[in-house]
């Protein structure tokens, strides 16, 4: 969520009241944006010798952009708390003179397709609202623009340049201009190597860099007036003193380009000597059947339904109520003429964020007042809990292992490959563990496939508690499946570790013995059926052997030779190897920094469902 | 009365038995000045314990005479010698036969200055030095001798001028005034510490001594197994959950695509949620199937939710406008580690779309999961890049907000936390939002508790739900009321492998209705 950082003088001088810091920051709850700090009280910055005024940092929800700058912010709580009527935004076309036009090439497609313009006529800034207009153009880049991939926006001083201009998309090597701020003249190719380590254009460069083309504005004398999304003309720069302000956005987002158009004039036609006007911009774009006058400030016409968002709410308002509601929200509604049960709602353009009638509900209620509306009972029908199997059968096995006298302990899901394979002597066969992409540290590099390294991991950090040290886990691992949709797949298992100046093999076998008699699955011995000593790991159904588990001897490099078993489960006829048990290779242990022997148990708990 | 010398310690009791049974009481610095006083005083403990004697401990400050002190006390301090020889030599002495008969050049020249200033030796008129006195008081010597025997002085300010002379140092004394206790022997008895079978076959313990038992220490350490805190508050939160009839969602899924983490919850391709930044993407496996039933009861026809959220999307429907940007397949098909457990919420949602109830429209429900999710976050204090995330959902028909804010009220209330507060919030996903806030006493502020609202009708209706079913979510972190209930300031204490296995074997049991 954004944060903005507004004049706290300033502010309480535009809503015509003082507020302790208790009251705005109601206000600011029932509003549904949140006063973050009051910086008062704070030892403030001294900017060019000045002590900073105090500010209010205020978050603004993510999709509200007619509130990124302190005119927004301003308005919206004053229309909300009834002072101020929705302003009456209106395009006025120059005297007598033509209307700016912006021609695009063709060539645009390649690189930014979308342009739009407006001028912002004999505007007066002061200091701050100059400030608040060069800082909302900056947060709209970071957060509808996404940094400036989907749109960016180029202002400029109307007197120093002269339309019509034109959209091309050029090659680096024809396009020659001195950036903003910067005296010296250079070709864009020598342009993105002189903003290369630019902290803060820097991270712009690669939107365009690798384009055939790069995209610019020129105006009628081929004065670069900007090659977006990187840099504007230093010929066209902006001032305080600036009256007439030509401002033009290009992007990939259509939708968003003219979100962006709309914010910017709306929210600083204000300063301009007939406050509220905009001077439209001719977009002349054949080719893309983009040819239009921007930006198009006709607010969307919508219908609301009066039960619908009554129902909502658990409200019994009129429309005309609900209309009197939406006003404090931006709103002009009023009751259809021909259906009682509808509203007709005019959705300004700066609230671009309504897609849908449960936005206006949402707003009636924001305008009622959320912690107004009358409670209800939340039990219409009546509905049957019920447990996650596999969660079941879990707390089953945890509570029996705590019982038994080992603690519970939850390490991460995530690990590092070597965790998760080398350091437990085994081998990724490319086909097991899920691996992510875009790991920030080597920490988290796969989904674990065993819950062997986190019991480790574990014990590693806790080496000063006393020995023993009995740990177990009951949770989930992951493995890839490429049968199915997500192509992967979850397992339930258990694991304990034993770490102690004895090996504790006989307490991990022990305590397989104990969970296994708890999930009522009885102990083979060969007399009792067992064949020879291979085994088929196939699962086979064979309804004539008895149901159990018996373990087999095994020679794997993450244990210690001898001293190692697999565990083999026969359930309904079909058996399978469920997990293993013995004593740790000391290669293993060396690799988890472990001083001591360490016997473990992992096994599969979903077999048992 | 003093002990044999240097006994060993083990022989201490048998010492002081003894001695006591010849004089009471006594005093240990006295009677056995040769042992430590730590040595004494387990000697007396151990005596003690069986009710033999009692003792009261004595601090004390000894004055004790310094080297120089310990010669005066033996052959007098130096104006004394002085005198002593000047006044048995007749007619006087010259500065070197004074010497001489002192025996002590340095005694000699210190003790002439005091002697003279004493007026006890005066010069003759010779310029031998003659003594001038008939006779003396060598007082010094005298409280000297009186601090050597008692090792204190009557008067204090002697002790205070002996110790700036630098001929008495203080020491401090620990002794043990003793004496007999009400089970006084000679002989040590042999003390039983615990009643034993044997005891009870043989009639011992009739006889038998019991050595007191130590009601002043723990019991004996249990070897207890235990359950993580964490996993402990889980299980609180699952009884609230089946208390009020919710199913538990199948959540054991950690890998998700773009489609049902986002696309189907109506979070745009461009969301900032979707970043690298903050969502874990697969390398391996590379790319999804597009969304299909895995399982022969499956009815749901998954082609058309696709085509429903695409459609929704990129050119709206159901009355959405929608958000108008050209929607990517390659994008919904990316795997993804789940960033919340709503796209597990969200298959539950989209199956039960297809079911039937009685009135032939899909039941009303009430799911939930308490399970684990990742964030791609720089880790710090209060960031992991995983954590658990508490969920609830309620489909019904007819439900409105006030419905939903009773549900949280009546929900938190059963963990003790009352007074919520509802604050607009923004969540692509749901509209209403509502972030739930409660006021922490602790704190003294507003906290925020979770988050809820009512699922977009955009993502509802694709799935083939009704208009008029209306759906309930929250959700909040199981981290972070556990944090706050016990004060735990690092999430890091809380899970992972870095957890004091102290605090998990510590921890109380939880009791969250208890505040």
């Amino acid at each position: 969520m954004p944060t903005i950082s507004v004049d706290k003088a300033e502010l309480y001088k535009t809503l015509g009241q003082e507020y302790t810091t208790e009251e705005f920051e109601e206000l600011c709850f029932e509003f549904g944006i949140e006063l973050d700090e009051d910086t008062t009280n704070q030892e403030r910055p001294i900017v060019n010798g000045k002590q900073e005024a105090p500010q209010l940092k205020i978050e603004i929800p993510a999709n509200r952009y007619d509130m990124l700058c302190f005119e927004g912010i301003a308005l919206m709580l004053n229309i909300f708390r009834g002072k101020t009527p929705f302003p009456n935004y209106r395009l006025v076309e120059p005297k007598g003179g033509k209307m700016q036009t912006v021609t695009v090439t063709k060539d645009t497609l390649k690189v930014r397709p979308y342009v739009a313009g407006a001028i912002l006529r004999n505007i007066k800034f002061t200091q701050a609202s100059y400030d608040s207009f060069i800082s909302l153009q900056d947060k709209l880049h970071q957060n509808l623009a996404r940094q400036r991939t989907l749109v960016a926006i180029g202002t400029h001083d109307l007197d120093t340049i002269k339309g019509p201009f034109t959209y091309e998309a050029l090659p680096p090597k024809d396009i020659k201009f001195a950036p903003l701020n910067q005296t010296k003249e250079m070709d864009a190719e020598e342009l993105m190597q002189f903003y290369e380590n630019d902290k803060h254009l820097g991270k712009y460069l690669h939107i365009i860099r690798d384009k055939p083309v790069y995209p610019v504005i020129y105006d009628s004398q081929r004065i670069v007036c900007s090659m977006p999304p990187i840099i504007n003309g230093n010929h066209s720069k902006i001032s305080v003193n600036t009256t007439n302000i030509f401002i033009e956005m290009t992007g990939t987002d259509r939708t968003k380009l003219e979100v962006v158009n709309h914010i910017m004039v709306t929210m600083f036609s204000q300063y301009c000597a007939e406050p509220f006007t905009i001077e439209p911009v001719k977009i002349v774009s054949e080719h893309n059947g983009e040819s239009r006058i921007t930006p198009n400030l006709d607010p969307r016409e919508a219908t609301a339904e009066v039960d619908y968002i009554n129902n909502c709410c658990g409200l019994e308002e009129s429309p005309e109520q609900i209309c009197k509601l939406l006003a404090k929200m931006c709103y002009a509604a009023k009751p259809s003429t021909k259906d009682k049960n509808i509203i007709d709602v005019s959705i300004p353009v700066t609230r671009a964020d309504v897609l849908h009638q449960c936005d206006i509900m949402e707003d009636v209620a924001i305008g009622y007042g959320f912690n107004n509306l009358p409670r209800t009972s939340p039990n219409k029908a009546s509905t049957i809990a019920q447990p996650l199997m596999i969660n079941k059968l879990g707390d089953i096995v945890r509570m029996e292992a705590a019982m038994a006298g080992w603690s519970e302990v939850m390490p991460l899901i995530l690990c590092s490959h070597d965790e998760n394979f080398a350091w437990l002597n085994r081998k990724d066969d490319g086909k097991t563990a899920v691996k992510l992409a875009n790991p920030k540290t080597a920490e988290y590099q796969v989904v674990r496939t065993s819950l062997l390294p986190g019991l480790l991991k574990t014990i590693r950090e806790n080496k000063k508690h006393s020995v023993p040290i009995k740990l177990f886990e009951v949770s989930d691992v992951a493995f890839k499946d490429i049968s199915l949709e997500r192509k992967s797949r979850n397992e339930r298992h258990f694991a304990a570790a034993w770490y102690g100046k004895t090996s504790g093999f006989e307490i991990v076998h022990g305590l397989l013995d104990r969970v296994l008699l708890m999930l009522k699955t009885a102990f083979l011995t060969h007399e009792e059926g067992l064949e020879g000593k291979k085994l088929d790991y196939e699962v086979k159904e064979d309804p004539s052997k008895p149901d159990g588990y018996w373990i087999e001897e095994i020679d794997e490099p993450t244990f210690f030779a001898g001293h190692a078993a697999a565990i083999y489960l026969r359930l309904d006829g079909k058996q399978a190897r469920i997990g293993e048990f013995g004593i740790l290779h000391p290669t293993v242990l060396d690799k988890f920094e472990l001083r001591y022997p360490v016997s473990t148990l992992e096994i599969n708990l979903e077999v048992f469902l | 009365m003093s002990s044999s010398q240097n006994g060993p310690q083990g022989e201490l009791p048998s010492e002081i038995l003894l001695a006591l049974s010849k004089s009471e009481p006594i005093l240990s610095s006295e009677a056995f000045p040769l042992y430590k006083s730590a040595d004494a005083k387990s000697a007396l403990d151990r005596l003690g314990s069986r009710s033999m004697i009692t003792y009261e401990t004595i601090d004390r400050e000894d004055a004790i005479l310094e080297p120089e002190a310990v010669e005066i006390e033996a052959n007098g301090s130096h104006e004394a010698r002085v005198f002593e020889a000047l006044s048995k030599a007749l007619g006087g002495l010259t500065v070197q036969e004074l010497e001489k008969a002192v025996g002590d050049k340095n005694v000699a020249k210190l003790g002439q200055g005091k002697a003279f200033k004493s007026k006890w030796i005066a010069k003759g008129k010779d310029g031998k030095l003659v003594a001038s006195a008939d006779s003396i008081q060598d007082v010094t010597r005298e409280q000297l001798q009186i601090i050597s025997r008692t090792r204190t002085h009557p008067d204090p300010k002697v002790v205070t001028e002996l110790k700036k002379r630098k001929l008495v140092k203080m020491q401090k004394v620990i002794s043990y005034k003793i004496r007999k206790g009400p089970k006084f022997a000679l002989q040590m008895v042999k003390e039983e510490t615990d009643l034993t079978a044997d005891m009870l076959a043989s009639g011992a313990w009739k006889t038998a001594a019991f050595k007191p038992y130590n009601f002043k220490s723990l019991g004996a350490d249990q070897n207890a197994g235990a359950l993580h805190p964490l996993n402990k508050v889980r299980h609180e939160f699952r009884q609230i959950f089946f208390e009020m009839g919710f199913e538990e969602m199948p959540t054991n899924r950690f890998v998700e695509t773009g489609f049902w983490n986002f696309d189907a919850l109506f979070v745009p391709q461009q969301h900032p949620a979707r970043d690298l930044q903050d969502t874990f993407y697969i390398s391996d496996p590379k790319l999804a199937d597009k969304p299909h039933a895995e399982t022969e009861d499956d009815k749901a026809d998954y082609e058309a939710y696709w085509k429903n959220v695409q459609g929704v999307h990129e050119t709206g429907k159901y009355g959405s406008i929608g958000y108008r940007y050209p929607w990517a397949e390659e994008e919904s098909l990316r795997l993804v580690l789940r960033t919340h457990t709503t796209a597990i919420s969200t298959a539950m949602l989209h199956k039960l779309a297809s079911q039937k109830g009685p009135d032939g429209r899909p039941p009303p429900a009430r799911y939930f999961s308490i399970d684990r999710v990742f964030r791609n976050e720089t880790v710090d204090a209060t960031h992991l890049a995983e954590f658990h995330q508490v969920e609830g959902v309620i489909a019904d028909y007819g439900l409105s907000l006030g419905g939903l804010m009773e549900f949280m009220q009546i929900f938190f209330t059963k963990m003790g936390i009352e007074d919520l507060r509802f604050k607009p919030a923004y969540n692509p996903y749901t509209e209403p939002s509502m972030e739930i806030f409660s006021f922490h006493k602790g704190l003294n502020k507003l906290v925020e508790i979770g988050n809820s609202g009512m699922f977009r009708p955009e993502m509802l209706e694709s799935m083939g739900l009704p208009k008029d079913m209306r759906v309930f979510g929250w959700g909040l972190s199981l981290e972070r009321p556990t944090m706050i209930k016990y004060k735990v300031n690092n999430i890091r204490e809380l899970l992972g492998h870095k957890v004091d296995l102290a605090f998990i074997e510590r921890n109380p049991a939880v009791r969250l209705e208890k505040t």
